[in-house]
């Protein structure tokens, strides 16, 4: 159910740091959430979404954490249209 | 015997942390409490301008364009007085292996690690800096890590960064992605310790070096394409590498323009604050890091910092949000190149000066960057609008950090404003009398200090009074 092949592109979350742990000069809305990692490699070992996991890195290096996303990927985009950039440029300027 | 992992066992480790991992030893270059010999911290990394030059040319980097822009200087002369309206030319940094000046600062790091002998580079950036680093190891054999802070508690992440993080790993570095907060400086040491790779930090004397040839560059450019060295040099300025190295390399061309910093303001808003990470739309060249770090160089994660923007900072202007975005979407539709928004800074900020400067004047604008998607003002807009700020047209002086956007509806409502000089540097002063007892300082720490403000010891004893 849900297993992940050994070998396959994912990405894990690890907590860092607990809330108590934080540095000692966080502002206070940072404060309360806890400091976390996100670090994608490939999965060393057939394994089920959402349990701890160890993947080796781009940088060979290995890392233990929560597997999270499978095959992780970009969505960024340039946006929904912000009209009020059309206008600019066209005349009118001056 | 396993090793103490806590934030602060971590942060006591630093010194020799640094050490092994760049193999420079900041110990040798001090000479008071508060001094040290910066000119000989700067020449001790060995290379020449020519050798950065050279060794800039096989990865890549420099040798980039330099444009007069004549449509945006005719229409700033347009809204100026008669016989206002400097020339404005843009060094298009973009054209950098990496598409940004950082590929500058990233190349010397990258080659002296491969020197060494060091199997891979780490930097701790959310910014161009990443990806100049993992371009330039990439081309020299290295592993390279890049550790950001991406996203906020509710795990999204900011356009921009996102952007730099998927160019990071198009050039085959691994990404460590963290939420919002200073400890990104704590998991930078404890990555450095695991892996024993060079610390390819932003702020360590190859760094600056390898900025020194734009200055250089864009002095002979100038000079070759109108006969005349420019009048003001405008640069974007962060944590002040940029406008140090810069500086330095036009002074080693005997180039003597003003220096003048631009940041976008974003006072207001905190840069370790959760909730604020993702109102901000800029994530550099921005205040958060430009006056701070103007103020006290020495808040980075080297001993210390080779970039130290006030020895050589004449005046530094302030724009906002909106106006950047405006002269952004102008670059594109009046000269034809789409460039992005964080570059453009200093664009606006020049675009505000020339009008007050003759037209035969000359101001240079030092950089672009690429663009793309997330890494574009319509992305960013779009996003500000998703986090709930309000984004229209009007007179952008109305705009409010972190609530809303206002892009200006005419070009003369560019205006930017003058940071006070002054107030930066006594608070320099303040800075260094709580590492030590004004009192106490030595006659080369007082040297040090006002050297380091751009003043002489009149000045700084006249200065100290105030504080």
């Amino acid at each position: 159910m849900n297993e992940v092949k050994a070998g396959t592109w994912v990405e894990v979350e690890k907590i860092l740091l607990t809330p108590e742990q934080r540095a000692p000069q966080v502002p206070e809305d940072t404060r309360h959430t806890p400091y976390v990692m996100r670090v994608a490699g490939f999965l060393t070992a057939d394994a089920l979404y959402g349990t701890e996991v160890t993947i080796k890195t781009l940088s060979g290096r290995m890392v233990t954490g929560n597997l999270k996303v499978v095959r992780p990927h970009y969505t960024h985009s340039f946006g929904d249209t912000v009209e009020e950039l059309l206008t600019i440029g066209i005349g009118g300027e001056i | 015997m396993t090793r103490d992992n806590s934030y602060q066992a971590v942060m006591a480790r630093k010194n020799e942390i640094m050490k092994s991992s760049m193999g420079l030893d900041y110990e040798t270059y001090r000479q008071g409490e508060l001094a040290f010999d910066y000119e000989r911290m700067m020449n001790d990394c060995g290379f020449t301008l020519e050798d950065i030059i050279r060794i800039q040319s096989e990865t890549k980097v420099g040798n980039t364009p330099m444009f007069e822009l004549h449509n945006l200087t005719a229409a700033v002369r347009k809204i100026s007085a008669p016989g206002k309206g400097a020339r404005i030319f843009v060094k298009d940094e973009a054209a950098n292996a990496s598409g940004s000046f950082k590929a500058r600062r990233a190349s010397i790091s990258a080659y002296v690690a491969a020197q060494k002998g060091y199997k891979g580079v780490i930097a701790a950036t959310s910014g161009n800096y990443g990806a100049a680093v993992a371009s330039q190891a990439a081309q020299r054999g290295l592993k390279c890590i890049i550790v950001q802070e991406v996203f906020d508690s509710k795990g999204i992440g900011q356009p921009e960064i996102v952007e730099k993080g998927r160019k990071c790993e198009a050039f085959g570095a691994e990404v460590i992605k963290l939420s919002v907060g200073p400890e990104l400086f704590y998991y930078l040491l404890l990555t450095l310790e695991e892996t024993g790779f060079f610390n390819a930090s932003l702020y360590t004397p190859f760094g600056i070096k390898g900025v020194e040839s734009l200055g250089y560059e864009l002095t002979n450019q100038i000079r070759s394409m109108t006969g005349k060295d420019p009048d003001a040099v405008m640069i974007t300025h962060a944590g002040g590498g940029n406008l140090t190295g810069t500086a330095r390399g036009m002074l080693a061309a005997g180039c003597n323009a003003q220096v003048i910093a631009c940041s976008v303001d974003l006072s207001g808003l905190h840069m370790a604050s959760d909730r604020d990470f993702n109102r901000k739309s800029f994530t550099t060249g921005h205040t958060g890091f430009g006056v701070p770090f103007a103020t006290w160089p020495d808040r980075t994660d080297v001993p210390r910092n080779a970039a130290r923007s006030m020895r050589y900072m004449d005046d530094y202007i302030l724009v906002n949000q909106g106006e950047v975005f405006y002269v952004t979407e102008l670059l594109a539709k009046l000269e034809g190149i789409e460039r992005g928004p964080a570059g453009n800074t200093s664009l606006t900020g020049a675009v505000s000066l020339a009008r007050e400067m003759d037209a035969d004047k000359i101001i240079v604008v030092q950089e672009t960057e690429y663009t793309g998607a997330g890494k574009h003002h319509n992305s960013q807009l779009s996003f500000a609008q998703k986090m709930g700020i309000e984004v229209r047209r009007g007179n952008p002086e109305e705009g409010v950090n972190g609530k809303s956007i206002v892009i200006p509806e005419r070009l003369a409502q560019v205006k930017g404003h003058r940071q006070d000089m002054e107030k930066l540097r006594i608070s320099y002063l303040k800075n260094a009398a709580k590492q030590l007892d004004p009192a106490k300082w030595s006659d080369i720490d007082r040297a040090f200090v006002a050297a380091d403000v751009k003043k002489d010891l009149k000045w700084l004893d006249q200065a100290l009074k105030q504080i």
